[in-house]
């Protein structure tokens, strides 16, 4: 068995306009770099893109929003961009603003094969509009339901032949529950090794979620806010 | 006097106790982090996958896959763990974390919050607030008393799109800390040299105030 395609252009083989993406990351930490260039570089339109956030205007996610490759987002939190709440405010995009952690959660369930459960998130808030309440134990709660995507690309630390994923700190966020939940996965990865170099009781996603993977280049791994000691 | 961010920090980090895991959000609530009373350990949880949040790098060893879920770089304390964002809203939802503090726009006497949307003028999105609001048991708000030009932010009813409803424990702002009780809001204590009648004209809904209201002890 061998998933390894050569870089993230082979990678995106088989990619269409209009089909729907989930991508890793947390802001700009545990982003797939390598893939996103090459969905810029591709050309292909009116993406639906699952993302916690958007990217900054000049990285990351942002890059497909200024090229107005992207029709819908789903995400949490998009505050880092300027040109997202540009297109937002003037009806040129779709988004969807969902709780981090149901939206977490939705990807998860999506993965695992769950239709549809109940989370208080967003419980009497326009969030809730046209969803189904039901009180458990004395509590109301929202029907929401799993979500999964054509590709869901990721990035990891390490990975293996065989498709094995080792994230990194505070840069596994969404890209473990993600690679769960596409139809097909892409895993760009930093270090990419042979089968059986890396330890099994240190997999975070195990290789039968991911289908192609890939050892990135130049990463850049840019830091949003960095901040330090006084 | 109203007290600053750092007054602000400082008063809530007295409801901190010995063992407690917590949540604190963007702006004022991380500047708690701050105020830990020497001899007690809180562990900080950050809901983009970390417990044990520690103090921020020193210069030259920032980390970009070592963040906050405000995105800034920091560092982890002996103890720490990392984990995935659904695990970590496992941890938020199952009401695990003990105390969550936040900012908002407006709080209502009934415990509702406003925090994530203005329409048609800010749409940054809800992020782990929503979340954070409706499973935490004990949710604080830290907050100035009124906003830039001097309206109230503790209110009868949101104005603003909602991030919650009766969830609000404690509102901790630069005049007064505040109790949201099955009655409305309940004063507390006062800032330092702070007058109740101040408090009273600054807040948008009934005060209940019985009693000699303490100056808050900083």
């Amino acid at each position: 068995m061998n998933k390894v395609v050569k870089n993230a252009k082979e990678a995106i083989v088989g990619m269409e306009n209009g089909q729907i993406f989930m991508l890793g990351g947390f802001g700009l930490s545990g982003i797939p770099e390598n893939t996103i260039n090459a969905l810029v570089e591709s050309g292909l339109t009116d993406l639906t893109c699952i993302s916690n956030n958007a990217g900054v205007d000049d990285f990351g996610l942002g890059l497909l929003l200024k090229k107005h490759q992207i029709k819908k987002m789903i995400s949490s939190y998009v505050g880092e961009n300027k040109e997202f709440e540009r297109q937002l405010l003037e009806g040129e995009l779709e988004v969807d603003l969902i709780p981090q952690g149901t939206l977490a959660e939705r990807i998860r369930a999506g993965g695992s094969g769950i239709p549809a459960f109940f989370v208080p998130a967003g419980y009497g808030t326009e969030v809730a509009e046209g969803k189904e309440v039901r009180e458990f134990n004395g509590k109301m709660h929202l029907l929401e339901h799993g979500l999964t995507a054509d590709f869901a690309i990721v990035k990891a630390w390490k990975g293996d032949t065989m498709g094995n994923l080792i994230y990194r700190h505070t840069a596994n966020n969404f890209n473990q529950p993600m690679a769960m939940a596409g139809k097909i996965t892409v895993a760009e990865v930093e270090e990419l090794v042979p089968a059986g170099e890396l330890d099994p009781a240190q997999i975070h996603t195990p290789g039968i979620f991911v289908q192609r993977i890939f050892q990135g280049v130049d990463y850049e791994k840019r830091i949003e806010f960095e901040t330090t000691k006084q | 006097m109203s007290l600053d961010k750092n007054g602000i920090a400082k008063r809530i980090a007295q409801e901190l106790k010995d063992g407690y895991y917590v949540n604190l959000g963007i702006g004022i609530p991380t500047l708690v982090a701050n105020f830990v009373p020497d001899g007690m350990e809180v562990i900080l949880q950050s809901e983009n996958g970390l417990l044990g949040i520690g103090p921020f790098p020193e210069k030259g060893k920032a980390d970009a896959d070592l963040i906050n879920a405000g995105k800034q770089t920091v560092t982890t304390i002996p103890g720490s763990s990392f984990f995935d964002s659904s695990l970590s809203f496992a941890m938020i939802r199952g009401g695990h974390v003990d105390l969550t503090v936040l900012g908002a726009f407006e709080v209502t006497d009934k415990g509702d919050i406003s925090s994530w949307k203005i329409p048609g003028k800010m749409v940054k999105g809800m992020g782990g607030a929503m979340d954070l609001v409706a499973a935490a048991k004990n949710i604080i708000v830290a907050t100035t008393h009124t906003d830039r030009n001097g309206n109230p932010k503790l209110v009868k009813e949101c104005k603003l799109p909602l991030t919650g409803v009766r969830c609000v424990t404690k509102i901790v702002s630069d005049l007064a800390v505040i109790e949201v009780t099955d009655q409305g809001f309940k004063l507390l204590e006062r800032a330092p040299g702070v007058e109740v009648q101040e408090i009273i004209d600054k807040t948008g809904a009934p005060l209940i105030v019985e009693g000699e209201i303490p100056e808050m002890n900083l």
